[in-house]
């Protein structure tokens, strides 16, 4: 399980996070909603060590993660597609992709059967692999970055807002991968505004509100009491 | 003598310290394309590569050739390691922060010169070349009706300051070779373009910073084992590379390595030949004219990219 616990998380003085706590369990979609700047990217980072914890703590099966360096928390098993992709835009697909494999600590490289999997699951990729990320279309660059997380075998996948700006194929694409990764027994905390995806998909969603959680429910729960969507995101 | 052969001369002058600014400029383009830090102790490195090439040299008997086979191959790697020391107990300690870190090294700078001239001294000492083989260069004139070969007095070389070309261009093949093929390459590289991602996708972020800014100090401090037969070692010699450096990776665009390559050629040539043809400091206040020139018209460099807002 990933489990945060009472974390605080802030940027400098300004404290984001607050005695926040959630748990992703193996093999579920756990969604995390709530108005901007409520804390759900600050989350994201503070599980990746990106952000130090001023208090609480991070445990990433039963390791206390926020512990360890943070260039070894992805070889505890998490994977991370960041909020806007953040590939490495000057480097080629391949490049990405291999830098998804060294997290993994795979010596086989681009022969291996981790990077194959993934390019069945994303087969445009197969096709751009010399090709600089920069150049590719919003909906290919957000395969590119699905798939270097993928890469490193994630036990827990880290969605932050994986289908802002693509059109709706690519983002039932999308959708469709977090599925796949959820009936492998991964774990996806998926950060996502777009109402009919987190209902279709996600099997618990948290509410945070000025870097608290409030309430987690299911996404029945959500569809017959409307009144919580109007009170923490504001639909 | 003509002109032309005299052209010669100052091109060859010009290629041989184009060969050391490209070197110790790489150094220097390298540590602030993939840390962000403005190295203003770069050439007090360079001084200490020279230095201890010198200490190297002359503790070891023997054939010339000897002692600078082995300054060539200690120096940069004592000079690479103590820069990655600095890197660990001071850079890292004020978080790599732009502005502290150009304090932070204004202050190594002084701790550098100043340790120097307290252990070595302040004189100027020579390192003897491993080979010094004195190389005429012939011209052609047309006479007679026909082109003539002549070997006009005074236009030669030497076999060493050739070698210096060579070595140098090795190793900057060498560099680009590791930033384009290798996975350490593509490690710093990952670094340059986005730590924190780098570091999320398992790159240990704080060790890539050490050993680039190694790297980049070892560089310099190679550029200078390869010019001190020719200069001579002295603790004040490191502001000239200095200055250059920062000529030609403000010219060449911030973290470029081809453009940092193709303007240290530039201002290494235009310097060596203004020098011989009229002098030193007039080459000095051209490169200075075109540094602000390029920051006006082009404040990326000549090869370098706009940053994104």
């Amino acid at each position: 399980m990933l489990e945060l616990r009472d974390i605080d998380v802030g940027y400098g003085q300004a404290q984001v996070l607050r005695q926040f706590s959630l748990n992703v369990e193996p093999g579920e979609i756990h969604c995390l909603m709530g108005r901007n700047g409520a804390g759900k990217t600050t989350t994201m980072k503070a599980i990746m060590g990106i952000l130090p914890l001023s208090a609480g703590s991070i445990l990433v099966g039963g390791v206390e993660s926020n512990a360890v360096p943070a260039h070894k928390i992805p070889g505890l098993g998490i994977g991370y597609v960041p909020q806007g992709r953040r590939l490495f835009s000057e480097l080629t697909v391949a490049q990405n992709l291999d830098i998804g494999l060294m997290a993994k600590g795979s010596n086989a490289g681009r022969s291996s059967k981790v990077l194959k999997g993934v390019l069945e699951v994303f087969p445009r990729l197969r096709e751009r692999m010399e090709q600089r990320a920069q150049t590719l279309s919003g909906g290919e660059q957000q395969m590119l970055a699905t798939a270097r997380a993928l890469c490193i075998e994630p036990d827990y996948l880290l969605l932050d807002e994986p289908t802002e700006g693509l059109q709706p194929s690519m983002i039932e694409s999308i959708k469709q991968v977090a599925v796949k990764m959820r009936d492998r027994g991964v774990g996806v905390l998926l950060v996502e505004q777009h109402i009919k995806s987190v209902l279709s998909m996600a099997d618990r969603v948290t509410f945070i509100e000025n870097g608290r959680s409030r309430e987690t429910v299911k996404p029945d729960d959500l569809r017959q009491d409307g009144t919580l969507l109007q009170k923490y995101v504001g639909l | 003598m003509d002109f032309g052969p005299y052209l010669i001369l100052a091109s060859l002058e010009g290629a041989v310290a184009a060969s050391v600014l490209a070197l110790t400029a790489v150094g220097l383009s390298l540590v602030f394309g993939v840390m962000r830090v403005v190295n203003v102790a770069h050439g007090e490195f360079f001084m200490l590569g020279a230095v201890l090439a010198w200490f190297v040299a002359s503790s070891i008997g023997g054939h010339p050739a000897l002692g600078f086979v082995a300054a060539l191959l200690v120096a940069p790697v004592l000079v690479g390691g103590l820069a990655a020391a600095v890197d660990m107990t001071v850079l890292k300690r004020v978080a790599y922060d732009p502005e502290r870190t150009i304090v932070a090294t204004i202050g190594i700078l002084y701790i550098i010169q100043q340790v120097t001239l307290m252990t070595y001294g302040p004189d100027a000492r020579p390192v003897t070349p491993p080979f010094n083989t004195r190389l005429a260069i012939p011209w052609f004139e047309f006479a007679d009706g026909r082109v003539q070969m002549y070997w006009p007095w005074g236009l030669s070389t030497t076999s060493y300051k050739l070698f210096v070309i060579a070595a140098a261009a090795i190793m900057l093949l060498a560099v680009w070779l590791m930033m384009t093929r290798s996975k350490i390459g593509l490690v710093m590289r990952a670094t340059q373009l986005d730590s924190e991602m780098a570091q999320a996708f398992g790159i240990p972020v704080e060790r890539v910073y050490a050993m680039v800014f190694g790297i980049g100090c070892g560089l310099a401090a190679l550029g200078a084992v390869l010019i001190v037969p020719i200069q001579q070692a002295h603790y004040l010699m490191g502001t000239d590379p200095l200055l250059l450096s920062f000529i030609v990776v403000i010219i060449g665009g911030l973290g470029s390595l081809p453009g940092t390559v193709i303007a240290a050629l530039l201002i290494g040539m235009s310097d060596g030949i203004i020098s011989v043809f009229y002098t030193p400091t007039l080459a000095k206040i051209l490169s200075t004219l075109l540094v602000a020139f390029v920051l006006v018209f082009r404040p990326q460099g000549l090869f370098g990219t706009r940053e994104r807002e």
